[in-house]
Formats: C-alpha cells, structure tokens, sequence
C-alpha cells in the first residue's frame, strides 16, 4: 500500500484548512452558496435532496484496515451509522453536516485519505483492477501507475476546468474488471520486449451518449506517460464542447472528429508536451511501485479446503476467486443481502471488515466498482474463519455476479438529479430472485441500474440494465439488455416501452425465464442474448 | 502576491483577428476559442496579451497561457473577467501575473490563497518544483 511521505501529507493537511477556511466564509454569510457551489464541488461535497452528502477518495479501491476503520468511525460520529461504497470505489456518506465538514476531512487526513477531486470538471479518483496484486492475469500490479497518475492529475492547474468529469481507470489483467474502455481514459498495461508500457483508449463513458472508448495508442512506455497523458487532457481541455453539458464530455469529441484526428492531435501535442520535461525519473515509479510489493506470501500453503459445512462450500464457490499465490484467495464480500441498499454498510459492519483484513488479508481490504468489497490475500485455511465472521455480520452472501448481486444508484430516494428511485427497484428484484439455487441456476447476470440518464448505475453496461425516467410526472423504468462493461465491452439495447415499478421485476423475471429457455450449455445470459438477439426476449418481455 | 492588477486608462487590447491584420498593436486579448499558437510568431512584439474568462468555469484560457509561455512570451499576461480568489493559484501556475477580476478580490483573501501550498505535484509554467524532483534530486 502507498504511504504518504511528508510531502504528500502536507498537500492534504494545506487542504484541509483551505476548505476549513472556505466553510468558516461561507458560515459567516461572507459569501454565499452560489460562491461556495464551487468551492465545495472541488471537494465532493454535494448539496443533495436532503442533506450535504460527502464523497471520500478511496483511490484505486485500495485501503488498509486503518483507513477503513475511520471509515466506520465517520459513519458512526459525522452521519447516521453506515457509509455507500459507490461505483467509483469511493464511499459517499449522505447525512453530513456543513459546519462540521472540516474536522472530519481533518480526522481523514491523520490517516492518509480526502476527498479532493471527488467532484467537479476535474480529474477525478483513478479506479482499478479490484483483484491487483493478487490476480493470476495481470503483467503487473497496475496501482503504481494509478498512484502517479492520482500524484499527476491532483490540483492540476490547467486541468481543473475541463468541459466536464474526467475519469481514468488503470488495469493490467487481460479479464476487465474495472470497466476500463467505459472511462474517459482507460488505460491497459502491456509489456512490450520485457518493458511495461500503457495502451490508451480514450473517449468512452456512459450517461446519455454511451460509448465504447478506441484505442489512440498501443503504446507509451513510462518515461512518457504523465506527458502523454497531459497531451491528451490539453487536447480535450481546448477543444472539447462547453456550449452543452450533456456534450462536454471526451467521448463527444473523440467521436465528432473521429478517433484518428483526436489521435492526430495528442501526437501532435505530446511531440511538444515531451519537451517541458513534466515526466518524473523512472525512479519515482520504482519509489513508488516499492509500496505494492507483495507482501511476504507462506511458501508450501495447502490448497485443500474443508467443504463440509454446506453453506460456506455455496460461498467458497460463488465469491471466493482463484490468487496467484498457492495457498491464497481472494474473497469477495457482497454488500447486496437479499432486500438491502446496494453498498451500503453499517459502521458495525465495516469495523468487521477492517478486522478480518488486519487479522487475514495482510491488512488490505479493496473496494469493487460493483460496490462490492474485496479482501485480497486470504489463506485458504482461513477462510471458514472468516466466512464465519463475515456470516456473523450479515456480511457472507452468496450472490457474487448473480442477479442479485445488483448495481445501483442511490437514486431519487437520495440524489437531486435523478428522476426515478432505483434503490427499491433493486430491493425488489432481489426479493423476487431471493431463492439462491434459483439466482445460481441463471448463472453470472449482470444487473444494473441508474434513476436517471447520467447512467451513475452503469445499466448500459449491465447485462440486464434497468433506466429510470420521468413520464409525466410518473416513475418509468425501461429495460436494455446486452451491456458488459468486462472485456467483452458491449452497451445494451433497449428492448421497448417502460414499465412501472412491479412492472419492471415481471419483465426482468420473463427475459430471465426466456434465457433459461433459450440456453445452450455453458451460455451466461449475455452470451446467448447475442447469439439470438432482442427478438426472442422482446416477444417474451411484451407477449 | 499579485503581481499588478489591470492599470486604468491604457490601451485596449484588440482582438486576436484584429491583431492578426494590423501589426503594429502590442497588446492583443484572446477569447476562449481563440487559438492561442495563433500568436507565436509575434510574442517578440507583444506587451500585453489578456486572455478572458467570460465564465469561471470556462478553463480553455488556462491551457492558453501555458501555450503561450511554453513558447517563451515573458511580456504581460493577464486574467480578465470572471476570475475568483479560488483559481488565481492555478492561474499563476499557468502563468499568469496579473488580474483583472470583474468582482473585486478581498487582498488578504488572494494572500492566503497564493500562500496555501508550499508543495506541488506536478511541473506547470511557474518555477514551482514537482515534488517527484524534491524526492529524486
């Protein structure tokens, strides 16, 4: 894990006084909330239906039992007991009171966290692979490159109004887990004769114009990386859109002059960024790539696990993923119980987590954009153990990747942007697949959904996607199928006219039972979805 | 500190289309979507180059300016319009030294905020050292 030296530390204790200074102002009547919008936006602070809700920066997922138990502890002193792991892998707390916004951002910063650039047309958190470090498919751990990029890109001073959001995920692992060309910039580490480089796509997203990001190029080797990386956001920053918020985004411009012009552009920029010599030494990735050494695996661990107790053999087979140390695994904690708010989890229950981390995990913990939270390096001896206290805590479902296992955004119940509820929506279909044997029996299904076009739920990327809209005045959710935000990046299609509420589970239960009906061995709902396509489903879904 | 804010009773700055036809003017003001390596081949003769923010939001100028000392101008180049106490750190770091705020700036807020970071994380166009630089020597 990355630690702070006395530079990073004194960035994140300036700003936290800066925005103790900013609130005092804004307290005294000094100025006002159209002054303060901004300044606060910089900082994830969002004036939301009901409450100022606060994102904090996890970046890149990556956590140590520490930081999490101040996470609890936020939960627990500053909102109302339970934090939101969202599907930037950040945690958002919805019930936070202005005037005491500084002194937790303060007791943040004791233990290496923040929440600049959590918000605003800025660069935002960097996300990655869940699983690296520990997965058997990865070149490399991809976080060192995340970390310099989040060292790059914080208080950027050219990039800090950009048209719009801009969001980059690193990985290094031939399976996508991060959802890697749904970003603005997504980017692939590969080794080229030995030497670790990056792949850039660029101008992907979702909201109302979903996109897959192309590839701009193939390769930069690190001793370019931050420059290309700054052509590419000078590029966009210049001539991206500012005359429409709903067209301001990268993907727009990349796909109004085509991926070869943009492509034409950054070479063009980076032959003339690369000069300024804004590229740290390769030393500074070594310094850095230092904190994410594995930690010191037992050599000559047994394999074997003791499956006898029925319910733990369900969830060792279900959320616990292969590692590429002998003797290791990876364990996935699933925040969605049957009837529960996807990613939400009590103080109690975070508290839990961060012990088993600490106790069996080499102090590490990861936060999925699933919104799911990962334990990475468990021995495979203790895993009933932890099963155990996970069970303990409500915290042991068996649902990872299944119908159930549902994205959501927090929806009109919470947001001021959204137009529909999304979190009963998702209580509802999970209550409806509750029965587990029926949730295994239709297999790894991809379920998302967002209360409004910006597409925070990611359902164009679900296999099953649900859209919440406003019909006059009346909640309407239509259905998409077909997206994958994995490696075989796709975006769904809608099948028809919306539905209502109770309307919406029938018609996710009736393409759920056409699959079934449809299925060749071994096809996961996707996969037999393309090879028939929407007419099968969209006779089943209207009749 | 800033520098100097915008002197009454001097020149205009003409646009960049006026600037680009008649060549004796030394003080020229760029809009956000003018294309600021329009004016490379002239920085030796100019004095003065404003380049506007209509909007705080509008961040194009940022980019504008670091071009602009990227490719050596040492004349003046200021802020002019929607320009907040937020943002002149970041507008000094793309090279900006002066302003002229439609607002009026409280001074002493302008000082602290120019006076809040001591360390940045990455090269711009002020002579700020990136802490990678600090870390490696």
């Amino acid at each position: 894990m990355y630690k702070y030296d006395n530079y990073d530390q004194a960035i994140v204790d300036a700003r936290v006084e800066e925005f103790r200074d900013q609130v005092k102002r804004r307290l005294a009547g000094e100025i006002t909330e159209d002054q303060f919008k901004p300044l606060r936006l910089m900082n994830g602070l969002y004036l939301q239906l009901h409450a100022y809700m606060l994102r904090v920066a996890i970046p890149y997922g990556t956590l140590d039992s520490r930081q999490m138990r101040m996470l609890a502890h936020i939960a627990r002193k500053y909102d109302r007991d339970y934090g939101h792991f969202t599907t930037r892998q950040n945690i958002q707390y919805n019930w936070i009171k202005l005037e005491e916004c500084a002194d937790l951002l303060a007791e943040l910063a004791t233990i290496e966290m923040h929440a600049i650039q959590t918000s605003g047309n800025c660069i935002r958190n960097i996300s990655s692979d869940q699983y690296a470090g520990a997965a058997a498919d990865e070149v490399a751990d991809p976080r060192p490159w995340a970390e310099l990029l989040r060292q790059w890109s914080t208080f950027h001073p050219e990039f800090s109004y950009l048209p719009r959001k801009f969001k980059i995920a690193v990985i290094a692992a031939d399976e996508d887990r991060a959802a890697m060309r749904l970003h603005d910039i997504g980017i692939h580490l590969v080794n080229r004769d030995g030497k670790l480089g990056a792949a850039f796509y660029v101008g992907g997203g979702m909201g109302r114009t979903p996109m897959i990001a192309p590839l701009i190029k193939d390769y930069v080797p690190i001793e370019d990386f931050l420059s290309y990386s700054e052509a590419c956001l000078r590029v966009y920053n210049r001539y991206g859109r500012r005359d429409n918020i709903y067209k301001a985004r990268i993907k727009i411009l990349v796909h109004e002059i085509g991926a070869d012009e943009y492509r034409r552009q950054v070479e063009e920029e980076f032959a003339h960024v690369k000069t300024l010599g804004i590229d740290p030494p390769a030393a500074e990735l070594e310094r850095i790539a230092a904190y994410f050494s594995p930690p010191p695996f037992e050599s000559g661990l047994s394999d074997d696990v003791d499956r006898s107790d029925p319910d733990f053999a369900v969830w060792l087979d279900q959320n616990v993923k292969p590692h590429k140390q002998a003797g290791y695994a990876i364990v996935n904690i699933s925040l969605k119980p049957i009837g529960g708010i996807p990613g939400d989890a009590s103080s109690a229950q975070i508290d839990v987590m961060a012990d088993l981390a600490e106790k069996y995990s080499f102090d590490e913990l990861r936060v999925t954009h699933a919104q799911n939270i990962v334990l990475p390096h468990v021995a495979k001896r203790d895993l009933y153990a932890v099963w155990q206290a996970l069970n303990a805590a409500d915290l042991a479902n068996a649902n990872l990747d299944l119908i159930s296992d549902i994205i959501a955004c927090p929806g009109l119940d919470y947001c001021s942007l959204a137009n529909a509820r999304s979190i009963p929506i998702a209580q509802k279909i999970a209550t409806r697949f509750a029965d587990a044997e029926r949730q295994r029996d239709l297999g790894e299904l991809k379920l998302k959904i967002s209360g409004c076009i910006n597409a925070c739920g990611h359902h164009h990327a679900g296999h099953i996607g649900i859209l919440g809209v406003d019909r006059k005045g009346v909640e309407n959710y239509q259905l998409t199928l077909g997206g994958s935000g994995a490696e075989d990046v796709s975006i769904g299609k809608i099948t028809g006219p919306g539905f209502d509420e109770d309307g919406i589970v029938d018609a996710v239960e009736r393409a759920t039972e056409k699959y079934k009906e449809l299925r060749e061995p071994g096809e996961r709902f996707v996969d037999t979805y393309r090879r028939v396509g929407m007419e099968p489903f969209k006779e089943a879904i209207y009749g | 500190m800033v520098e100097h804010l915008h002197a009454e009773g001097e020149e205009p700055a003409v646009t960049l289309d006026a600037f680009l036809d008649q060549s004796n003017a030394t003080a020229v003001r760029l809009e956000p979507d003018d294309d600021a390596r329009a004016l490379i081949p002239h920085l030796d003769r100019l004095a003065l180059i404003e380049i506007a923010f209509p909007k705080y939001r509008d961040g194009r100028g940022y980019s504008s300016a670091r071009i602009l000392r990227e490719a050596g101008y040492t004349g003046e180049l200021r802020a002019q319009g929607d320009v907040l106490v937020d943002q002149i750190a970041f507008m000094k770091r793309c090279g900006f030294d002066s302003f002229s705020p439609e607002a009026p700036l409280n001074q002493a807020d302008v000082e602290a905020a120019l006076s809040r970071y001591d360390h940045v994380y990455q090269g711009a166009a002020d002579a700020a050292v990136p802490v990678w630089k600090l870390r490696h020597g």
